[in-house]
């Protein structure tokens, strides 16, 4: 294999609020001429005790070196189109293709006003239609909506939805539990709690998913639903998940099937097969749509039709001839975001579903598969890491690995592992927590990556170990080869007295800088 | 082995037989479909996706979903008038080649080791957003403006352990229904008037509905119908004589001319940030922030990011993490505030990126810019006959209600004639404020020249004629 030298750009760029001088501008703003010349300032009509008195204490800086100033810190990421980006398991970082970028940014699409008449929206219409009946059919659900702007609303979409469903049969007040699981995302467990429910946790066996006895022993009359991921973080198939359904349903609850990552599963696994009443899938990770930095994301959401009546308003419909909305929907949950979603997503999936068709998206879901089980099958060869349950059993989309002999047997800590990987321009998070599995790194390779990139990451990690073993101060010390060395003032971030969240409570809290610190 | 096998799918490098085949030796399983032996039968599907079929080329799926989106009339091939919660601004051209960028647009979680420019950028956006805002805290976007508000109840009605939630009745039907679902359990609500003749708050009403059981007092400024609320300080003062706190929905883009919430007594500020160089999209570019002043007991009540500085093992570097990151979602699960996931960041870099651009003078001069606008399409439509403005005599920031009762047509029958003429009218209110019948809301920005204008008045005395 080729060894890579990898630098990152390390442009120790000032703040932005540090940049330009006096009088420096970067855009004008185009002049209203009247008859009677220029425009009268009508500020003038804006009462004084609402008027601002003195600038806003921007930066003024030429719009040159504003340009320069973002295209360096573009080079200081690494993301999924730099680097085969799979240590953020769970989140699905696939390829973007360029081309649905390129759609998106048609003006017919960014100067599209929501609120537009009807008859100049058909193209937008068509294509939120089309892809909801293809999610249908992805999910086997009857209803869509793509109203939320992130998988997490979806989810809260989804539990607003089973309280609605609960209190149209009279039942709201005493169905307040959900139930969920400790390797589903914390969002399973957080958005619920934020609705008003009580948060009941079911924990893992040696086989990785927990025991009928111990769902059968959590659900009541009080349980308004399941929240899960199935395989979830593990990457582990619970085979129950039938009868896990089909206990809460018999105790009068409902299940909504975390799909925000469907990836494994594609064409091969639905929520209506498994007896699924609500699923969601986030576009930003299965359906291909960038993560961009953190959203903008949606999260479509999938019902059954004994649900259907409750989707958020409004929905879109199809009379044979135009597509229009339906906001005449008195059971509807409401608005769950602004206008319909973020629509740019709605054609990059679109365009990524229309890109592979029914084969092509089930062969998205075996590769996927095959890739986590090959890499799993080298990175098990490397001292020191381990896959904790289910052992020698095949994972489908992701594995969460744990570095615990190592730490244990070298003193280091799980940062430093990520820290050190960063030299090698790899990624990986430490899995959300708790820290179930001691030490977790989760990885993903998604259909998107090559056995090449794998053995890279493999060998990356087979060094760091051997490091780790021979000379663990190279590891501890690491980052090398990053825009910045390691931060190791964490309580910059803990102590409210050293916490700055804008340059301005920087400058009050730390006139000096960081002086005393370096 | 069935024709679709033989494809090599751009997307997925191991797509090849050799790459298929090498993989499951080393794995040692016989084919694909072992792979997915842990999963029962019956779960799985036992047929394919019932789908179209594919644009395999790149040229296809180009020309297929150009021809869809092609169907779209949108307002820059016309003049619009829409607002009512997302604006047609200008967006400068540097805006978007950073946000297109790959490098950001693939991004995602990285720690300042890995995404060192991501974290430097948002840590910008607060930092701006904080200039503009005279606030030293703002977090990283939340959904959207509605989700901001909603947010910004829970989280005062949690900083006075009060449940009573007072909100103006100006503001988006939206933005009020989606606080009183999504709070529901924890809150309730008292819809405040807006006076008549002025459209800014009805403060008689809001001094006999407050009372010890008010967390805050909710309002928008400008509000739904474009009125600048001029007695910001005395509905905070009152706020605050009853021991709660006061809540204002702010567009930044206009806070280079009006004061922002905080010079009048604010203790939170929220709001969408779609204005600040970010496209429409149908809806599609906003994001939603909230700042307080850096108080303890406000910051641990915040549930999303919060970016901090912080220095590295070399002079003169800046780091950058997550402040307070144990009152998250992702450290505490149920135990956290509300939740954490992927929201909408690529709009605040967008929105860093057109501050920078813009500086003091430009948003003092797009303010100034949109003012003007306002003052003459208020001119302009005054004119006309059987056309009125709701509440004439007030100050108004680039929205205004037009009143068409005294005509014989209805908002939407003149939206149609105007659509014919190439005019996108103003936002029908007629169903959402009962009291206006036959109103419209109608927008303009610094987007708009005086032909535009022109050109709307003269067709709506045509259309009334």
């Amino acid at each position: 294999m080729r060894e890579r030298h990898y630098h990152q750009a390390r442009w120790n760029e000032p703040i932005i609020c540090e940049m330009g001088s006096s009088g420096e501008r970067g855009i004008l703003i185009p002049p209203f001429e009247t008859e009677t010349g220029r425009g009268s300032e009508r500020i003038a009509d804006i009462p004084e005790t609402i008027r601002r008195s003195s600038l806003p204490s921007l930066p003024e800086i030429s719009q040159v070196e504003v340009l320069r100033h973002y295209l360096r810190l573009s080079q200081e990421n690494l993301g999924a189109g730099l680097i085969p980006d799979f240590g953020m398991a769970t989140s699905t970082m696939k390829y973007n293709p360029p081309i649905n970028e390129q759609l998106t940014r048609n003006p017919k699409l960014t100067e599209l006003h929501p609120l537009q008449d009807e008859a100049t929206v058909q193209g937008i219409l068509e294509i939120m239609y089309q892809l909801e009946q293809f999610l249908k059919e992805i999910s086997g659900l009857d209803r869509v909506s793509l109203q939320p702007r992130g998988g997490s609303q979806a989810i809260y979409a989804n539990i607003a939805m089973i309280r609605a469903y609960h209190a149209k049969r009279g039942e709201q007040a005493q169905r307040n539990e959900i139930i969920t699981t400790i390797f589903s995302h914390p969002s399973d467990a957080a958005v619920p709690s934020a609705a008003g429910f009580k948060v009941i946790t079911l924990y893992p066996q040696a086989n990785g998913y927990p025991s009928l006895e111990a769902l059968k022993a959590a659900v009541s009359e009080r349980t308004a639903g399941l929240f899960i991921t199935n395989p979830d973080d593990t990457g582990i198939f619970n085979p129950l998940i039938r009868e896990f359904v089909e206990t809460v349903h018999a105790a009068g609850g409902l299940c909504a099937y975390d799909q925000a990552n469907a990836n494994g599963l594609l064409g091969i696994v639905r929520a209506r097969e498994s007896g699924f009443d609500l699923c969601q899938f986030n576009l930003h990770k299965t359906f291909s749509t960038p993560h961009a930095s953190g959203g903008p994301a949606t999260g479509a959401s999938c019902v059954t039709n004994a649900l259907a009546d409750f989707l958020p308003t409004p929905t879109i419909e199809f009379d044979g001839e135009k597509y229009y909305f339906d906001f005449d929907r008195p059971d509807s949950i409401g608005k769950v975001a602004s206008f319909y979603g973020v629509a740019a997503n709605f054609v990059r999936a679109y365009a990524w579903i229309m890109a592979h068709g029914a084969d092509g998206l089930r062969e998205v879901a075996q590769i996927a598969t095959l890739n986590n089980n090959y890499l799993m099958e080298k990175i098990l060869g490397i001292p020191g890491v381990s896959a904790p349950y289910a052992a020698e059993q095949l994972r489908v989309d992701q594995t969460r690995y744990s570095w615990q002999k190592l730490t244990r047997e070298t003193g280091l800590k799980i940062t430093d592992i990520s820290n050190r990987s960063v030299d090698f321009a790899m990624h990986f998070f430490h899995s959300h927590h708790p820290y179930l599995v001691e030490d977790p790194a989760t990885l993903e390779p998604t259909e998107s990556y090559s056995q090449r990139d794998m053995d890279e990451y493999v060998a990356a990690w087979a060094r760091i170990a051997d490091e780790a073993y021979r000379q663990p101060e190279i590891v501890r010390d690491a980052p090398y080869n990053a825009p910045i060395h390691q931060m190791t003032h964490g309580e910059f971030l803990t102590n409210p007295d050293k916490w700055s969240p804008t340059w301005r409570a920087f400058r009050k809290k730390h006139p000096d800088g960081f002086a005393e610190n370096n | 082995m069935s024709k679709c096998h033989s494809i090599a799918y751009p997307y997925i490098p191991n797509s090849t037989a050799r790459a298929k085949e090498e993989m499951l030796r080393g794995i040692g399983v016989e084919d694909i479909d072992s792979l997915f032996s842990a999963i029962p039968p019956e779960l799985k599907l036992n047929r394919p996706l019932n789908l179209p079929e594919p644009c395999l080329s790149e040229f296809e799926l180009r020309k297929r979903v150009t021809k869809i989106l092609d169907k779209n009339t949108s307002a820059n091939e016309r003049i619009s008038f829409l607002g009512s919660g997302c604006y047609q601004h200008y967006v400068p051209a540097v805006c978007d080649e950073i946000n297109s960028r790959n490098e950001f647009l693939t991004a995602y979680s990285g720690k300042a080791y890995e995404d060192h420019g991501r974290w430097q950028a948002l840590f910008e956006y607060t930092s701006l957003m904080g200039e503009l805002l005279n606030m030293d805290v703002v977090n990283l976007p939340t959904y959207d403006g509605l989700q901001a508000a909603a947010t910004a109840m829970r989280m005062a009605a949690n900083i006075t352990r009060r449940n009573e939630i007072i909100v103006a009745k100006a503001i988006h039907p939206d933005k009020f229904s989606k606080a009183l679902e999504y709070n529901r359990h924890l809150l309730t609500f008292k819809p405040n008037d807006f006076d008549p003749h002025t459209g800014e708050m009805d403060l008689s009403q809001l001094e006999q509905a407050i009372s010890p059981a008010t967390a805050a007092i909710y309002f928008d400024n400008p509000n739904f119908f474009g009125v600048i609320e001029a007695n910001g300080q005395q509905i905070c003062d009152l706020a605050h004589r009853h021991g709660a706190l006061c809540i204002v929905g702010a567009d930044p883009i206009s806070l280079g001319i009006l004061k922002p919430p905080a010079d009048y007594g604010a203790d939170i500020a929220c709001g969408d940030i779609q204005s600040l160089g970010i496209h429409m999209q149908f809806g599609g570019g906003h994001a939603g922030y909230i700042a307080t002043r850096d108080e303890e007991k406000f910051v641990r009540e915040y549930p999303n990011r919060i970016v901090g500085i912080l220095p590295t093992r070399a002079a003169g570097e800046y780091g950058f993490g997550e402040v307070a990151f144990e009152r998250t979602s992702f450290l505490a699960r149920e135990s956290g505030k509300e939740w954490l996931g992927t929201m909408a960041n690529l709009w605040a870099i967008t929105a860093g990126i057109y501050l920078a651009l813009m500086g003091p003078q430009g948003m003092v001069e797009v303010g100034r810019a949109i003012t003007q606008r306002v003052h003459y399409a208020i001119q302009a439509l005054s004119k006309i006959k059987d056309v009125s403005i709701q509440f004439p005599r007030a100050a108004h920031f680039r929205e205004f209600v037009v009143d068409f009762s005294r005509g014989t047509k209805s908002v939407a029958e003149i939206n149609r004639a105007l659509l014919e003429r190439d005019i996108f009218g103003g936002y029908d209110v007629s169903g959402i404020f009962p009291k206006f019948q036959n109103h419209a809301a109608y927008c303009v920005t610094e987007v708009h020249a005086k032909d535009d204008i022109d050109t709307l008045a003269q067709n709506l005395a045509e259309v009334l004629a």
